[in-house]
């Protein structure tokens, strides 16, 4: 994780130069949402912190550089032709430069446009917060995960900069031993931002744990239950919006009562 | 929002209630039957390469080539388990750098050259440059101008040719071990108070502890397996067993403690003495006293013994460095020794003259009354306040969790088992802080009990097996015996069979001195073998340029290029661990052995044929005549008449009289053992190295790991070392020393599991060691009484009071510096940084602090900075989060990134007592790079 030297002038320094005179003009009118190639595994691209919703993003993104130009552990990447992600948007790829979660976000500070915003990277009080970031959040594959056999491992744990917040390890008696314990790590999705340092740590050959975009990895529960246990989950129903029209009577009902179809036949 | 680790722990108690019942713990292990063997694979046992832990590992090979591990589900330790770096067991063999060809330094001409360039060399080669230098040196200085780098990683019989090769061949005591850096002060107080060196317990101790204290042992990242089995018997019983971690940052042994008590550094020394004194002074009925009266003496020592450095005079040292070196021979009573040094008519303020730093171990007895009024300022007003390490931590609170550790030590319904590790012995007053620890125990006569008792873990897979039981030291012998012992001596020369007189009476350089003697031109000869002092060193910047600008010859046995390879002069490539026959004998007590899995890389060889092929170019005439010795009166005295008496001749290499003798001979190869194995050093192997002198390599012709396994033995047999004959290992998962009668000692000193102990008929235990057991009598100040009255069969209570460290935080250097290891590697990362997943789990070593800390000096997470204290600066990241989370003040570096050489800023203070350095703290700043 070595800082990277900045003292060269790119095209993404170019850029920001022309977008903040307005330059902006010029480049804001490409419907850039219409290059959207049809490709699957764009759905699975990790978008830098503070990024809008991935739609949102492939049209709001200009495609300028900046945030990969200013993140000092050169962990964003420009999307080439061939890489998963649309071409010329940021992303990265955990395993091999994980987000190192910098407190003040450079990345953020320096997008142009409303595709990384500040506001969701941000306390209330306006003060950069990275632990509100929601890039992704980690999966573990539990089969092949060297912790959920009992070897001591955890390398994902320790290397959680949210270490017993985002991953926490589980212990469990190791019944086979009978006298170890097995110290399995578990993501709280609550509170993982999908930096990556776990999938980068992951001492198996190929990440047992990774990080996938939220919207692929999380399920979701359904709006009108709540947990009777949790009083805290009520206010996840704070949003809810269940539309029941109160005085039509729904034309499917009629017509499913008006029609007695075998009931009265023997055949 | 989400869950704490508390709520977890909730959790999984009840899960693991629910899963206690019916748990059934497997009596009979059949590892091998259950195993279906793939075709041409073949398993075999060995053990872990790494820590002092000892996890059983089992090896496939097929076709010479290792194609897989696993742990071995027949060990006791570890039952099948291993931790992240037991995983890469086979991966560590074959880095891509492995050296396979001996180096040289060298000019245009091939002529060795001190600022020649490495080019590969023959073995040949190589052994008459390391022959001529070798003479080069014991011709200017003697038997006291060269010296071994030795290891707690050596095998045994690596480990016992070498110090035979020193002790009994070139009469040399300058051999100590890496070990000194690790476990010198654990030894130093098992000498000093049990008179024979190890622990009394073993690891079951933990499955029947009802309160494990862990004093500076970050066990959940330095003893893996060790702490899944602490979790597991917490989790066991979760409301009853008591988890306390003592230690002086926030870190993983915090997950599921109890409690964690943070302490300033050094202030174990204080809180020890709380618990004392809350005993002695509070509850008395606590005490032990048919115990106590028994089985223990008090005693206690000299206060004003320096911190083992040079004095400030030294040419070598700067001014910076002299600001703190001065306390060798000085220093201003603080305010809080002010009160603990009271009983000695000191005051704060006061000059202290180091007036005791030779002969810092001398100790006396003292009555009961005595031991108390030492005890008498250790309140827990006074020691709150002294000790509390986290400036954000309410006292009141802090002083609830001392009285709630000492509570735990003191119920007698609890069981109570300690665990320390370099917390305690890297450490200024480290002798003291394992003395005090058996302070508390001995008191409340909770030790040598199943449960019950102070227990020193071990960092290296072989700190106990080689280091401490060989006795690779520059002080000691085989078996707890000492080359100042003159009949320690006579015994050992009747079974080296050599000359009475041979071996040297004067204690030779630890290996701190053996770096400084460098420095100082008094060593000009010396050979690494397994490990890397010139990383693992503090205070380094001095022997690197030592190594690197000074004339002297620096020889490297290594299997992967280091710092040590890099400022050496030869480099001879060293077989790995399964490339080789070997033992490693762990932290309770248990000596496994192996077998040579396969053919070693390159042109390597086993570390034996590095040892004993130097053996072959000395002459009895070379080494056994009359030798000076800086120091030693008289010097030595010619042996060669004697010699020749015991039918030796002059022209006699050490190799035939040492290694080769008919007694070894009688150890002949093929071996029943060996059936089906290689054994590159007996027989040599299929790939025809050309060897030392120029011959094809063929063998010794007889099984010589065998000799050396037997020949060692017999220093142990009858003297409660008992170990087992080479054979019996190989049908075992490890026995537990002393092996008497067939049967292993679980429990020392204890006469219902240990021989020795009933044989004494003393009672129900005896503390039989012999060493240090007759002692003055005084009081707290001094000796009344020089006649040394015996304590056959007792152990001593040490009162030993809080005294500060020689350097602390102050207004240029404000924060503590504390340095270890992490999980994902092994010591200097020779190994560990050569695996792929290892290096990417863990790439670099970071600056571990508090995030108030950070913003205070203008730093933010990753930034880059410089280390600096007044030795030397490292170069590094900020981290604010993980692992380690420090209390305000306080920054933690781990050492195993040679591009963050921390040894270039610790500071080279040792324990007067043991010469074990004290990494653990020193005074930095730290600034923005």
């Amino acid at each position: 994780m070595e800082n990277k030297d900045s003292s060269k002038i790119s095209r993404g320094d170019l850029l920001k130069g022309l977008v903040k005179k307005g330059g902006l003009m010029m480049l804001g009118g490409l419907p850039w949402a219409a290059y959207v190639e049809e490709n699957k595994e764009e759905e699975f691209v990790l978008r830098p912190p503070g990024a809008v919703d991935e739609k949102k993003f492939v049209e709001s993104c200009i495609k300028c550089g900046i945030c990969v130009e200013e993140c000092p552990y050169d962990t964003l990447k420009l999307a080439k032709p061939g890489d998963d992600a649309l071409t010329g948007t940021p992303f990265f790829t955990p395993r091999d430069i994980p987000c190192y979660m910098c407190t003040d976000i450079p990345c953020v500070e320096a997008c142009p446009t409303d595709s990384l915003l500040k506001d969701l990277v941000s306390d209330d009080n306006d003060k950069y917060n990275i632990e509100k970031a929601e890039m992704g959040v980690a999966v573990i594959d539990r089969k092949n995960c060297l912790a959920y056999w009992g070897i001591r491992c955890d390398a994902c744990y320790r290397a959680c900069p949210l270490l017993d917040e985002a991953i926490v390890l589980n212990f469990e008696r190791n019944k086979r031993t009978g006298k170890h314990a097995m110290m399995k790590p578990e993501v709280n999705a609550d509170i993982c931002t999908g930096c990556g340092m776990c999938e980068h740590a992951c001492i198996t050959e190929k990440a047992s744990i990774f990080v996938l975009p939220r919207e692929k990895a999380l399920g979701k529960v359904n709006d009108d239950y709540i947990k009777g246990w949790d009083k805290e989950d009520e206010s996840r129903l704070d949003s809810t919006n269940i539309y029941i029209d109160k005085n039509q009577v729904e034309k499917s009902t009629l017509d499913y009562l008006n029609d007695t179809g075998s009931l009265l036949n023997d055949e | 929002m989400g869950f704490s680790r508390r709520d977890f722990i909730k959790k999984t108690a009840i899960a693991s209630a629910a899963a206690a019942i019916g748990v059934s713990v497997p009596t009979k292990l059949k590892a091998d039957s259950v195993q279906r063997a793939k075709s041409g694979w073949r398993w075999d046992k060995t053990t872990c390469r790494f820590c002092g832990t000892g996890c059983g590992i089992m090896i496939a090979t097929k076709n010479d080539k290792i194609v897989a591990i696993k742990g071995d589900v027949a060990a006791p330790v570890n039952r099948g388990l291993n931790c992240l770096k037991g995983y890469f067991n086979a991966k560590i063999m074959y880095g891509a750098d492995r050296l396979k060809k001996p180096l040289l330094r060298v000019d245009e001409d091939g002529n060795f050259s001190k600022q020649g360039k490495f080019q590969p060399v023959s073995w040949q080669r190589a052994y008459d440059e390391l022959e001529k230098q070798m003479r080069k040196t014991l011709k200017e200085l003697g038997p006291a101008g060269i010296a071994i780098f030795g290891s707690g990683q050596y095998t045994i019989f690596e480990g016992y040719a070498a110090s035979k090769l020193m002790k009994a061949g070139f009469r040399s005591n300058n051999i100590d071990p890496n070990a000194r850096h690790c476990m010198a002060s654990a030894v130093a107080g098992f000498i000093q108070t049990f008179g024979i060196d190890e622990p009394a317990g073993n690891y079951d101790d933990i499955e029947v502890a009802d309160s494990i204290i862990l004093w500076g042992a970050n066990m959940a990242e330095m003893h893996p397996i060790l702490w899944t089995r602490i979790s597991d018997r917490k989790l066991e019983n979760p409301d009853k067993v008591k988890l306390i971690n003592l230690t002086t940052f926030s870190n993983r042994s915090s997950d599921i403690s109890d409690i964690e008590i943070l302490f300033k550094p050094h202030t174990d020394l204080a809180i020890m003495n709380y618990i004392a004194r809350k005993i002695v002074y509070e509850m008395q009925d606590a005490i032990d006293w048919d115990f106590v009266k028994k089985y223990t003496v008090f005693a206690t020592g000299p206060v004003n013994t320096g911190y083992g450095m040079r004095t400030a005079n030294h040419p070598k040292f700067t001014d910076k460095e002299r600001e703190t070196v001065k306390g060798q021979s000085s220093k201003i009573v603080s305010k809080a020794e002010g009160k603990t040094l009271a009983y000695l008519g000191y005051k704060e303020g006061d000059t202290m003259e180091m007036k005791n730093a030779k002969g810092a171990g001398k100790h006396w007895q003292i009555s009961f009354e005595e031991f108390k009024k030492g005890l008498e300022p250790y309140t827990l007003d006074f020691v709150a306040n002294l000790a509390k390490g986290d400036p954000d931590e309410d006292l009141e609170t802090f002083k609830v969790k001392l009285e709630v550790l000492a509570s735990n030590y003191i119920d007698k319904a609890r069981k109570v088992t300690s665990f320390w590790t370099m917390g305690f012995n890297q450490h200024q007053r480290g002798t003291w802080v394992n003395e005090q620890i058996y302070m508390i125990h001995l008191l409340l006569g909770k030790h040598a009990q199943p449960g019950n008792g102070a227990f020193s873990l071990t960092g290296q897979p072989s700190a106990c097996g080689t280091a401490r039981e060989v006795g690779t030291f520059a002080h000691r012998l085989p078996a707890d015996l000492v080359v100042k012992n003159p009949k320690h001596r006579a015994f050992s020369e009747k079974i080296w069979k050599i000359p009475h007189g041979t071996i040297n009476p004067k204690v030779g350089s630890h290996i701190v001195k053996i770096m400084r003697d460098i420095e100082d031109g008094k060593i000009k000869f010396a050979w690494v073998q397994v490990n890397n002092p010139w990383a693992a060193t503090a205070n380094t910047n001095h022997w690197l340029k030592a190594a690197r600008q000074m004339d002297n010859f620096i020889v490297c046995s290594d299997s992967y290029p280091g710092v040590s390879a890099k400022v050496s002069d030869l480099i001879l490539p060293s077989a790995m661990m399964y490339e080789k026959w070997g033992a490693y004998g762990n932290a309770e007590r248990r000596t496994q052995h192996w077998r040579q899995q396969v053919t070693p890389v390159g042109d390597s060889m086993p570390d034996v044929y590095h040892i004993v092929e130097i053996a072959k170019r000395f002459k009895l005439r070379d080494v056994w005549g009359a030798q000076n010795i800086p120091g030693l009166e008289g010097g030595l005295p010619d042996v060669l008449p004697k010699a020749r008496e015991m039918g030796y001749k002059p022209d006699d290499t050490l190799f035939d009289v040492l290694f080769a003798n008919e007694e070894a001979k009688k150890f002949v190869w093929p071996d029943p053992v060996g059936k089906d194995f290689d054994n590159t050093e007996a027989v040599g192997d299929k790939r025809t190295i050309t060897g030392t002198m120029g011959e094809e390599w063929k063998g010794y012709g007889f099984f010589i790991q065998k000799y050396l396994w037997e020949d060692y033995r017999k220093f142990g047999v009858g003297h409660a070392h008992d170990l087992a004959s080479f054979d019996r290992y190989h049908e075992v998962r490890g026995l537990k020393w002393p092996y008497v009668d067939g049967k292993e000692t679980q429990w020392r000193f204890n006469s219902k599991y240990d021989p020795y102990a009933a044989k004494q008929n003393y009672g129900d235990f005896a503390f039989y060691g012999g060493a240090l057991k007759a002692i003055p009598q005084g009081d707290l100040k001094g000796v009344t009484d020089p006649v040394k009255k015996p304590l056959k069969n007792k152990a001593k209570i040490f009162f030993r009071p809080y005294m500060d460290p020689v350097e602390m935080p102050d207004k240029k250097y404000p924060l503590w510096l504390c340095t270890g290891r992490v999980l994902e590697h092994w010591h200097t990362g020779t190994m560990t940084m050569r695996v792929p997943e290892l290096y990417r789990a863990v790439p670099q070593a970071l600056a571990y602090m508090h995030p108030t800390d950070a913003e205070k000096y203008g730093l933010k997470q990753g930034d880059t900075i410089w280390v600096e204290s007044r030795r030397g600066k490292v170069k590094t990241h900020v981290e604010t989060r993980g692992r380690n989370r420090m209390p305000k003040g306080s920054i933690f570096i781990p050492f195993f990134d040679e591009k963050v050489l921390i040894n270039k800023v610790t500071l080279d203070a040792t324990c007067p007592i043991s010469k074990e350095t004290d990494y653990k703290k020193c005074a930095v700043k730290i600034y923005k790079a």
